[in-house]
């Protein structure tokens, strides 16, 4: 009878995130900040039809780094299961964290039971009805759940990001200074990226039901002058 | 779209303030009639859907996909119409890949017929619809198209038991909702009243002088 080489579980955890780490790393990084009119995602991403960002629920907005094919079957997912929830019950009962716990289980399970992890970071953000009230979840490819405040910021350049964020992030800021704070950070030194290379999309915590708005076009160009 | 505000039970009035006409989505909106039970779970069910393949496809439905979806959700209904509880709602909307306003009724079996002009469902519905064949034009104006519909449910009320006509005692007035490019928007609880009372205490007391 053969014995399988002994392997020890700190290596193979080990393994997988650094794999998981590696496919996150290739990407490109997307930011969340909260703003006066309520949470604005600005993503890193060329594609006019590949969202990284996407609406959950009337409250509830996914963002997504990593592998198009694997985060897009968890946000189909997340749609499911607060559609589902909002039909079963009340629109009032959906909430980002449920649904970002939904996903620490899904991913901490894959992490932990299958050969290849997801090479995926989320983002689950809510906004509520006054500024300061929201919510953003950020979900790491192990499980690992971190709820932000002011900002989030996910993919390979996060750690960089962040130092210029903590410096730069001012509370409050209405869409325009955000939306260019958010080309800054995500772009080289000095350069911010431009429309073409941005997609971005709004909670306006205003909005009647469907807080969730996308930025695009002229809207986007004129906003960033 | 407009839709009175009257639900029955026998003979017996049910609810006077039942609201019949709703957003389907952004763009399209259903009015219901037949048992109010499963006509109020029916377009919950139908807005849910729309509103799911919006999310998960990043993509509106064509308005003829719509239709057709909800031609389905009648069709499951059957066995409980054959009992006794049909629902035979009315789906209209903007439809953005011919640019026009589209009409569709239906039968219990879920059958879908779309109209070239208008079309009225429900009890008091073939008053309303004769009213309305004798006023109709293709080129009216919402605000003449709103008034019509006013009218016409007045005329349905008039004649139908089941019909509720404008209750100035207690301020209920019909629903009605216009779609167009700009999507789907309810005319203002106000508006209607406004008008309402024109038509009824103005010079032609109702349209019948």
């Amino acid at each position: 009878m053969s014995m399988p080489f002994y392997v020890s579980p700190e290596q193979v955890m080990k393994d997988r995130a650094d794999y998981a780490r590696k496919g996150i790393a290739r990407g490109r990084s997307l930011v969340a900040l909260e703003c006066e009119p309520g949470v604005l995602i600005v993503a890193d991403n060329p594609s006019r039809t590949l969202n990284k960002i996407s609406e959950i629920y009337d409250r509830i907005a996914f963002a997504a780094v990593g592998l198009y094919s694997e985060y897009q079957m968890l946000r189909i997912a997340g749609v499911r299961m607060a559609d589902l929830k909002g039909y079963s019950y009340s629109r009032e009962d959906v909430s980002a964290q449920e649904i970002a716990n939904a996903y620490a289980q899904t991913l901490h399970q894959v992490f932990t039971h299958e050969m290849k992890p997801y090479e995926v970071e989320l983002l689950v953000a809510g906004v509520g009805h006054e500024p300061g009230e929201n919510d953003l979840y950020h979900i790491m490819y192990d499980g690992v759940v971190m709820d932000e405040q002011n900002y989030s910021v996910l993919g390979g350049q996060a750690e960089q990001i962040s130092e210029t964020l903590t410096e730069a992030f001012e509370p409050n800021a209405d869409l325009q200074s955000s939306l260019k704070l958010g080309a800054r950070v995500l772009g080289e030194e000095a350069e911010p990226l431009s429309a073409e290379q941005l997609e971005v999309a709004l909670l306006d915590r205003t909005r009647d039901r469907r807080a969730f708005r996308r930025i695009a076009g002229d809207e986007l160009a004129s906003l960033l002058g | 779209m407009a839709g009175d505000r009257r639900a029955t039970a026998g003979y017996t009035i049910a609810s006077r303030r039942i609201e019949k006409v709703f957003p389907a989505d952004a763009h399209s909106g259903v009015a219901i009639a037949g048992a109010a039970g499963p006509a109020v779970e029916m377009v919950r069910l139908f807005q849910v859907q729309l509103e799911h393949y919006e999310k998960v496809q990043g993509a509106v439905l064509s308005l003829e996909g719509k239709a057709n979806q909800l031609s389905m959700l009648i069709r499951a209904n059957l066995n409980a119409a054959m009992m006794g509880l049909a629902v035979v709602p009315l789906f209209a909307g903007y439809d953005h890949n011919r640019n026009r306003g589209r009409v569709f009724s239906y039968d219990v079996t879920g059958g879908r017929y779309e109209e070239l002009d208008f079309q009225a469902q429900g009890s008091g519905s073939v008053h309303a619809r004769n009213w309305i064949k004798a006023g109709w034009r293709d080129d009216m104006s919402a605000d003449e198209t709103v008034d019509l519909a006013l009218r016409s449910l007045f005329a349905a009320a008039d004649e139908d038991v089941a019909t509720g006509g404008p209750d100035l005692v207690r301020r209920i007035f019909p629903l009605i909702a216009v779609i167009d490019t700009n999507g789907y928007r309810e005319i203002g609880d106000d508006e209607v009243a406004t008008r309402s009372e024109a038509l009824l205490l103005g010079p032609q007391r109702g349209g019948f002088e």
